[in-house]
């Protein structure tokens, strides 16, 4: 019998409903794999006890016939979501003591859907950063690290949630992305990782860091995967007046494996200078796949794509210094003790104790770029250059139906590199942060391998609330590029 | 253009509500100087005469019915306070 822990959310769905094994073997072999892997740091808090209790509550509704989507799947939570009752930290001291009385919108559909969590994986603190090594509670580590022999980073925000997926300590896991913190950590860590539409997905209940842009999406080991969990995560919600009425299609539904004819657009300014020759040999190969498939390529032009980092590094600052003056010490997470002489000084103390370097930097960007006498010159500049990037796309989108571009300019790098210089660590978003601007639909789709045997991703975009073709067009990637590599720790 | 010295910084971190040890100002500000640099470059983008972008989703903001839908929790919503007294946050006295 194939290990439980191997399996994908599809076949694992597949066998609970044909009896092969129960929920809660199904969830005590991830248990066991998430405490024999400890090293990863993957998780902030575990859940075992809480996990095979809902995996029972699943196997009796699996046996009266009532089963959910997602019912005794066992997934990891990205630990910016709320949780009720369950420690929700944001990888920050700030809100190290912090217990949920409430539970996120999304998660709370997962949970409907039957989906049990064991438990809450790190993050960058408050999601800011592309490493994962801004956490308060330590830097994880890539299971591709031994690999190469060095311990390797597996991208961030949502790193922890990677690292789970890739190194099989849970079937998949919810990520957020604001600039790429979805699909760059799928992309270091060979596997598929989703961010849906701007609101696609309620945002209610999730740790804020750039309200415009924030996004929730699953991180899973197949395309397939994605459209099962994307199905369970999505929908309107009254909390969230950003989040869309849109119609829900059937995502799984979409995955024909037909793309004939579709017109795939390769935007010219993603040729930068100095992009290693193998991620320009991996993006040729992804184009002659879907070519393969029936596609017709099309040359497109998204003028504005170099200023979009630099707009991405006015705008999320800016809205995450208003998001974060909520953490003062007063109404909830850590407090500053001691001799304090006014409430400036607790707020001050407070913050500086609570948040890390990274986030006092960015909120301390985010006061200065919003400050009387500049906000007109950075964050209304910023926001205007926003628009024209988005304007870029819809143009794009007249000649084209997806976008097929590299997900990252690198594979993953060694924890430690990069670390001296802020904006070096910002170019790893070069290729992501336009479509979150332009708020719409990518997928990271692992695609081969580095030379030095890393794995590596394309990215598909797509139009707005057009996650079918996306995901149709992924499906198709998937299965040409067949990436079947795995981890080392996995072969034993 | 922007390169930011200490008294600048100083006043920004009071700004943000942080408090930044003076030893720490100069870094800090050399850090936020680079930033700054490197974002300048949008001032060669010509933005005359497009809209600043408000909200990515296309859609105008639905109306509810002005209602209570939750409420009269106090515990739930004191549970997390780092001091409480009687359904009151408290905070250290600061006045003489």
């Amino acid at each position: 019998m194939t290990k439980l822990t191997n399996l994908t959310l599809a076949e694992a769905r597949d066998g609970l409903k044909s009896g092969d094994f129960s929920a809660v073997e199904l969830t005590q072999a991830h248990v066991d794999a998430m405490a024999a892997n400890t090293d990863l740091n993957a998780f902030i808090t575990e859940t075992p006890e809480l996990a095979l209790e809902q995996a029972k509550a699943s196997d009796e509704k699996i046996k009266s016939g009532d089963a959910g989507a997602m019912e005794g799947l066992p997934i990891g939570m990205k630990d910016l979501f709320c949780t009720k009752d369950v420690r929700t930290t944001a990888a920050s001291r700030i809100l190290d003591n912090f217990i949920p009385p409430y539970e996120s919108t999304v998660s709370a559909n997962l949970k409907k859907a039957g989906a049990v969590m064991v438990g809450k994986t790190n993050l960058d603190e408050f999601a800011m950063g592309s490493a994962n090594i801004t956490s308060a509670f330590g830097s994880v580590k890539n299971p591709w690290g031994a690999n190469v022999g060095k311990d390797l980073v597996p991208g961030g925000s949502s790193g922890g949630s990677a690292a789970a997926v890739a190194g099989e300590l849970c079937l998949a896991a919810t990520g957020t992305d604001t600039g790429g913190s979805i699909r760059q950590p799928a992309s270091f860590s060979g596997i598929v990782g989703l961010k849906p539409t701007y609101g696609r997905c309620s945002r209610w209940g999730i740790v804020a860091f750039a309200s415009s842009l924030d996004q929730a999406g699953p991180m899973t080991k197949t395309v397939r995967d994605s459209a099962i969990m994307l199905q369970s995560m999505a929908g309107y919600d009254v909390h969230d007046s950003t989040s869309a009425r849109v119609d829900l299609p059937n995502f799984e539904a979409a995955l024909s494996g037909d793309i004939k004819g579709l017109k795939i657009g390769i935007p010219q300014e993603y040729k930068v200078d100095g992009m290693p020759q193998e991620i320009v040999d991996l993006w040729k190969k992804g184009e002659d796949m879907l070519k393969d498939a029936g596609a017709e390529i099309v040359s497109v032009s998204l003028p504005h794509t170099k200023y979009a980092l630099a707009t991405y590094y006015i705008v999320a600052p800016a809205e995450a210094s208003s998001n974060l003056a909520r953490y003062d010490g007063v109404r909830y997470g850590h407090r500053a003790e001691g001799d304090l002489d006014s409430l400036d000084d607790l707020y001050m103390k407070t913050r500086a104790q609570g948040f890390g370097e990274e986030v006092q930097r960015r909120i301390m960007i985010g006061t200065y770029v919003l400050s009387a006498g500049y906000y007109d010159a950075y964050y209304a500049k910023a926001q205007k250059i926003r628009t024209l990037i988005a304007q870029d796309f819809e143009k794009a989108y007249e000649q084209c139906d997806v976008i097929l571009t590299p997900t990252c300019p690198s594979e993953a790098f060694g924890i430690g590199e990069n670390e001296d210089d802020p904006v070096k660590m910002y170019l790893n978003d070069v290729f992501t942060v336009p479509t979150s601007l332009a708020g719409l639909p990518g997928i990271s789709v692992p695609a081969g391998l580095s030379e030095g045997g890393l794995p590596l991703g394309l990215q598909l975009i797509g139009r707005p609330f057009d996650e079918e073709t996306v995901l149709r067009t992924a499906d198709v990637l998937e299965k040409a590029a067949a990436f079947s590599a795995k981890p080392k720790m996995l072969e034993a | 253009m922007s390169s930011l010295d200490k008294d600048t910084v100083k006043n920004i971190a009071f700004l943000s509500r942080i408090e930044v040890a003076d030893e720490k100002l100069e870094p800090l500000a050399q850090d936020l100087t680079k930033i700054l640099d490197w974002v300048e470059q949008l001032s060669e983008v010509d933005t005359d005469g497009v809209e600043p972008m408000t909200s990515v989703a296309a859609q105008s903001l639905h109306w509810r019915k002005d209602e209570v839908t939750s409420g009269d929790q106090p515990d739930l919503v004191l549970n997390n306070a780092p001091d409480q007294d009687d359904h009151c946050y408290l905070v250290p006295k600061v006045v003489e």
